[in-house]
């Protein structure tokens, strides 16, 4: 359990690289790399979705991509990782195909999931990602289960569970976690929570919609240790994702870790006018952007130079661009995707077509 | 071989079976441990298994619904015990939107071999929020299997056909009947989903139903039989989604006259279902309207006068019966 709880709130409390190892700084450059190549797609996807291209809900990753990118460091073969409605990052950084995620976005046949799902649902089970989930708080209590059964096939496998601030207010989350906790002390949850506190459950602040605003502080009520990471500061992250991945490993136990961050982009594409925060606002967390912090640390440190970030900047485009033509000129799903998947097994289809 | 057992007991039987069979599969819910399970379903299986494999869980359907669709899309084989079905609502999110939903929106990329069982509808003077009956609830959702049956052998042979399938099943037991006996066949006696089972044959009207409705129904042929010479087939139904229309169908083609039987509301029931899809499919063979007799359009009273009125009785039967023979107005 953290120690010391004086910051609470919306502070970061960063605990120091006690144990890790830092990261080298080609590593560094390397997730920088992906960090922008999160940033093109999620800006591409803005602008398809403005020109029709993407239908329903689509919620971008914009500001938050130090998060997964830090956690999913530590994700080892065999882990899994389960999510909210929030997902392209998480699909991206786990290696799947920018164009077919994006194809997935475009509801194409080349897709992710076949074109059923959408921008909420990308899933990779063969990568170990377990989905995105458009219920808020409601993939919590699957995320437990996967833990569990992870440690009842007798791997070391643990569970990478995302959530946001607006899923902790949610009942799935406080009866999945008291299980996570119950389960823990028999080693039976390595379950790793990660809250990505970007500060508004769609337009409603974390003031507004928790009467306790430490995040982190809510898993002592559930036996779970828990910390606060400075989400804008990739390397804060690694450092933490590493050491407490490993005790969640090693222990069966669950643990978490609340993120600071801030979602830059609106709430969803069809979110225009933001009449629940101010620009001054998103000016102030846009200084803490977290390729921004990361950008400086490797410029200062020689790792990059400008030539290096244009070169960087131009490929995560050109990926990005790719992956946008390739879901353009992908053909619809056919037909007879609307009746398969439904069941499992010989009777794939029950029911009055 | 078969041998005389209780619903209870061949319920629990079946699950046995199959976990000596197959370490994926595990029991969660409320009290089914230590305590050995409000309706003693699982009476003894914490000391054969152990608690990672018979898990007592805090009162939280939300939560650990949840957590067992995890395990069954990791592979595992978990059996959910709801205290009763009505506290199925307080996990219709983990239930509706994940299990029977997950399969679809992953492109087919997880399976969910998951049970939920527990006791289904009323007759226990429980009163309002303990007397559901949830089969058009679940029964409406694809992706979801439901079933409800009413004799031991197949309440053991189901579940054995529930745990081994792929998919998320509603088994939905006949709550009132736990105590009741019949002859269970010995060993693997696994009943295919799909298929209803005549409970009885007859030639001049059909009655349908499915759970304990289905011994309603017996008991209102012999009525009928003995009151009026009259020959009643009596349909079990047996599983509800996926739906014998055949068996019913040809049914009527015999008997030319049905009833449809439900414990539930008459609006949007399964035997609305049924009238539809006999006016569908053998709509020339019908000699009359199908009738429908189903519970009160009332929340459950607690009296044990009222409760009796507001379910289906076995002479509320016998005169739908007689009304489609044009025996009675009306």
């Amino acid at each position: 359990m953290s120690a010391d709880r004086e910051n609470s709130g919306n502070e970061a409390e960063v605990r120091g690289g006690k144990s890790a190892v830092a990261t080298s700084p080609g590593r560094l450059v390397e997730l920088y790399g992906k960090m922008v190549l999160v940033r093109a797609f999620e800006d591409a996807c803005q602008r398809a979705f403005r020109q029709g291209k993407i239908g329903g809900y689509l919620h971008v990753y914009t500001g938050q991509e130090a998060v997964a990118t830090g956690f999913l460091e530590a994700f080892r073969k065999g882990d899994r990782v389960i999510t909210g409605y929030r997902d392209h990052a998480h699909a991206l950084l786990l290696g799947c195909d920018p164009g077919e995620v994006m194809a997935e976005l475009f509801g194409k046949r080349t897709g992710l999931v076949k074109g059923k799902g959408g921008s909420m649902h990308l899933f990779d089970v063969e990568r170990g990602f377990m989905g995105g989930y458009g219920i808020v708080g409601g993939h919590i209590p699957l995320g437990v289960g996967i833990a569990y059964a992870l440690r009842y096939e007798g791997t070391d496998g643990i569970c990478q569970l995302y959530l946001g601030d607006g899923a902790i207010n949610n009942g799935a989350f406080h009866e999945a976690a008291n299980l996570a906790g119950l389960w823990g002390r028999d080693g039976m949850c390595p379950c790793f929570f990660i809250v990505e506190n970007n500060q508004y459950g769609m337009g409603t602040s974390v003031e507004r919609a928790t009467a306790m605003t430490d995040l982190a502080a809510k898993f002592n009520s559930y036996a779970i240790g828990n910390e606060k990471v400075d989400g804008m500061d990739l390397e804060a992250v690694i450092e933490c994702a590493e050491r407490v991945a490993e005790q969640v490993r090693e222990t069966g136990r669950p643990y978490a870790v609340e993120a600071v961050t801030y979602r830059i982009a609106p709430h969803g594409a069809a979110d225009f006018f933001e009449k629940y925060r101010t620009k001054e606002e998103v000016e102030k967390w846009r200084a803490r952007d977290p390729i921004g912090i990361l950008e400086k640390k490797l410029l200062e440190r020689d790792a990059l130079d400008e030539e290096k970030i244009e070169e960087i900047k131009d490929e995560a485009r050109q990926r990005v661009s790719e992956a946008v033509k390739y879901a353009d000129e992908s053909e619809e799903p056919p037909m007879e995707e609307l009746y398969t998947d439904v069941y499992a097994g010989e009777d794939e289809y029950m029911g009055t077509r | 071989m078969a041998e005389t057992k209780t619903y209870r007991e061949a319920l629990r039987e079946a699950m046995v079976h199959e976990m000596d069979r197959d370490e994926s599969v595990v029991l969660l819910g409320e009290d089914i441990g230590v305590y050995g399970g409000t309706h003693l379903i699982t009476d003894g299986l914490y000391d054969q298994y152990g608690p990672k494999r018979v898990i007592d869980t805090p009162i939280s359907e939300n939560g650990f619904t949840g957590a067992a669709i995890g395990m069954a899309m990791m592979g595992m084989r978990p059996i959910v015990e709801m205290m009763t079905w009505n506290f199925s609502f307080l996990a219709a999110d983990q239930i509706i939107q994940n299990a029977a939903k997950v399969r679809y929106f992953s492109g087919g990329q997880v399976k969910v071999p998951l049970v939920i069982r527990g006791p289904n509808g009323g007759g226990v003077q429980l009163s309002a929020q303990h007397t559901h009956s949830l089969e058009s609830f679940y029964g409406h959702f694809p992706g979801l299997k439901v079933v409800a049956p009413v004799t031991p052998n197949d309440a053991k042979g189901m579940m054995l056909t529930a745990i081994r399938d792929d998919n998320p099943v509603i088994f939905l037991e006949a709550g009132a009947l736990y105590g009741t006996r019949g002859e269970v066949e010995d060993g693997d006696n696994a009943v295919p989903f799909g298929k209803a089972r005549v409970a009885r044959e007859g030639s001049d009207v059909t009655l349908i139903a499915y759970g304990r409705q289905v011994n309603l129904c017996l008991r209102a042929a012999d009525t009928l039989e003995e009151e009026d010479g009259v020959s009643a087939e009596v349909i079990d139904l047996r599983s509800l989604r996926p739906f014998d229309e055949d068996a019913i169908v040809e049914s009527v083609k015999k008997t030319h006259r049905a009833v449809a039987v439900q414990e539930q509301w008459r609006w949007f029931g399964v035997a609305s279902e049924v009238a539809a899809i006999i006016q569908d499919k053998a709509f020339d063979y019908l000699d009359a309207p199908v009738e429908r007799v189903s519970g009160a359009e009332v929340p459950a009273p607690y009296a044990r006068n009222l409760e009796l009125a507001a379910f289906p009785s076995e002479r509320a039967v016998a005169n739908a019966a007689r009304r489609v023979l044009y025996m009675e107005e009306k």
